[in-house]
C-alpha cells in the first residue's frame, strides 16, 4: 500500500534527506522545508520504502502539496 | 608655538569628555558588539549603536537642533512622523495576512496579547510616571519597534532613546522571555494539540483586507490613521499583483533606506545627560513586564476559547499575539515541536502574530485619542 507524505506547511524545499529505494523508519527526516527563514523538517509518517520523490531541492511547496510516496 | 598647540587641545574634544560619556560608549560598543556578534537585532541596534557613540561625542553639533546633520534627520524623519509610517508600508508589503484570514478568531488572540500594553500601563503610573511616559512604555509591550517610536516621539520623546532600544532588545530575546512563560501556563496535553487545518482565503477576500481594515479602523482610533494606511496601502501592492514593482520597492529599497534614518537618529538622542538617570533602569523593568504579561495574556486567551470552543487551540499560539513577525511565531513553533516534533505551528502562529501587529498599532491610536 503506498502512503503519501504532504508538506505540512507552505515553503521552500531546502534539502532532501532520502532517495528512491531507500527503506526509511517512522519518524525519519525526509525533507527540509524553508519557510520564514525557519528550517522545518518533514518526518516520515510510518516505516516504508521510497517509492516517489515529486520534489526537487528550491522547490516552492504549497501547504498539502505531496512530496514523497512510500510503499508499507 | 606652545600657546597654539595649547589651545588646539583645549578646543579639541578630549578635554570636554564625561565619565557619563565614557558610560554611553560602553552602552553603545555593547549594542554594537550584541549587534554583529551576536546577530542581536543587527538591522536597528548596530546604527542606534553608532549613534548613542556620536551624541557622546562632545562639541560635535551633530544634535544641535536647527543645523546639526543627526538632528535633521530626527527632525524630519522622526519628529515629522515620516520615517515609522514609511516602514509600515515596507512590512505591509511583507506581511502575508491569510494565515489570519484562514482562522478569522485567531485575532482574539493578537489582540488579547495587547494586554501587556494596558497592564504596564497602570504599573507605570503607580511607579510614578505622568499619563504620556506611561503609555509610552506600555507600548513595547505591544514588541512593535516602529509603532513605539511614533508613539514615544509624539507623547514622550525624552524617553525616545531608552524606549527604542528596549523594544529592540527585548524583540531580539524573544527566544529567551517567552519560551518559560509559554511552558509554565501550559500542558504537556495542551501544547501536543494539533490544530485543525484553516480555510483557503480568496483572492478577493485577500485584496478586500486592507481596504476594509483601513476604513474600519481609521474610522475607529483616527490618530492610527499614518500607520495603518501605510500598513494596508503596502498589502495592497502586495495582493493586488499588478505593482510588482510598488510592491518590491516598498519591501527592499525603501525599507531599508529608512531604516538606515531611523535607527541613527534615535540612538543619537540618548546622551549622557538624559539617558543616565534611574529611569532608564525603570523603563527596561517595566518594558520587559510589558512583554512578559502581553504573552501570558495571548496563552491565557487561548485556553479561554478553548473553554467554550470544542475546536481546539495549542494555547502556545497565544504567545504570538505580540507582534514580533516573525519571531515570535517561530519561538511558538519550536517550543511545539518540542513536545510534538510533528506538530507544524509556524503557519497557524502566523495567524495573531500579523494581528498583534494590527493591535498594536491600534493600542498606539488609543492612546494617542486620549492623551493628546
Amino acid at each position: 500500500m503506498d502512503e503519501e507524505m504532504l508538506a505540512p506547511l507552505a515553503g521552500q524545499v531546502l534539502s532532501i534527506k532520502c532517495a528512491v529505494g531507500d527503506a526509511v523508519e517512522e519518524d525519519a527526516e525526509m525533507i527540509v522545508i524553508e519557510a520564514l527563514k525557519m528550517e522545518t523538517p518533514v518526518f516520515a509518517p510510518c516505516d516504508g520504502t521510497v517509492k516517489e520523490i515529486r520534489v526537487k531541492e528550491g522547490d516552492y511547496v504549497e501547504e498539502d502539496d505531496l512530496l514523497v510516496i512510500l510503499s508499507t | 608655538m606652545m600657546k597654539g598647540f595649547d589651545s588646539l587641545l583645549v578646543q579639541s574634544g578630549f578635554f570636554h569628555m564625561t565619565l557619563g560619556m565614557l558610560v554611553m560608549w560602553v552602552i553603545a560598543f555593547v549594542l554594537i558588539y550584541l549587534a554583529i556578534a551576536k546577530d542581536f537585532e543587527p538591522l536597528l541596534l548596530l546604527p542606534i549603536g553608532f549613534g548613542i557613540l556620536l551624541a557622546n561625542l562632545p562639541l560635535s553639533d551633530l544634535m544641535q537642533p536647527g543645523q546639526g546633520l543627526l538632528w535633521r534627520f530626527y527632525h524630519h524623519g522622526i519628529q515629522w512622523e515620516i520615517i515609522p509610517p514609511l516602514i509600515f508600508l515596507g512590512l505591509g508589503a511583507l506581511t502575508d495576512f491569510r494565515p489570519m484570514l484562514a482562522n478569522p478568531r485567531l485575532i482574539f488572540l493578537g489582540a488579547a496579547a495587547q494586554g501587556g500594553v494596558y497592564v504596564t500601563f497602570f504599573v507605570a503610573r503607580w511607579a510614578g510616571l505622568s499619563l504620556v511616559q506611561a503609555a509610552s512604555i506600555g507600548i513595547i509591550g505591544g514588541a512593535d519597534g516602529p509603532t513605539t517610536i511614533y508613539l514615544t516621539s509624539k507623547l514622550a520623546p525624552e524617553l525616545l532613546g531608552s524606549a527604542a532600544v528596549a523594544a529592540y532588545s527585548y524583540m531580539a530575546l524573544v527566544p529567551i522571555i517567552q519560551p518559560p512563560i509559554m511552558k509554565g501556563l501550559t500542558t504537556k496535553a495542551e501544547r501536543v494539540i494539533r490544530m485543525k487545518k484553516g480555510r483557503k482565503p480568496s483572492n478577493l477576500e485577500v485584496i478586500m483586507f486592507p481596504l476594509a481594515t483601513t476604513i474600519v479602523v481609521v474610522l475607529l482610533v483616527p490618530p492610527a490613521a499614518a500607520l495603518i494606511s501605510m500598513f494596508m496601502l503596502g498589502n495592497l501592492f502586495r495582493e493586488a499583483k499588478v505593482v510588482d514593482r510598488l510592491t518590491k520597492a516598498s519591501q527592499n529599497e525603501l525599507l531599508n533606506i529608512v531604516t538606515i534614518f531611523l535607527g541613527l537618529p534615535v540612538g543619537a538622542t540618548m546622551n549622557a545627560d538624559t539617558f543616565l538617570r534611574p529611569r532608564a533602569i525603570l523603563i527596561f523593568l517595566l518594558g520587559l513586564v510589558a512583554f512578559g504579561v502581553s504573552t501570558a495574556c495571548g496563552v491565557l486567551m487561548a485556553k479561554g476559547m478553548n473553554l467554550v470552543s470544542s475546536n481546539k487551540i495549542n494555547p502556545l499560539i497565544g504567545a504570538a499575539g505580540v507582534s514580533a513577525v516573525p519571531m515570535s511565531a517561530r519561538v511558538v513553533h519550536k517550543v511545539g515541536s518540542e513536545a510534538d516534533k510533528k506538530n507544524y505551528l509556524l503557519m497557524y502562529a502566523m495567524g495573531p502574530n500579523v494581528a498583534g501587529v494590527i493591535g498594536t498599532v491600534i493600542a498606539a491610536g488609543v492612546f494617542l485619542t486620549l492623551l493628546r
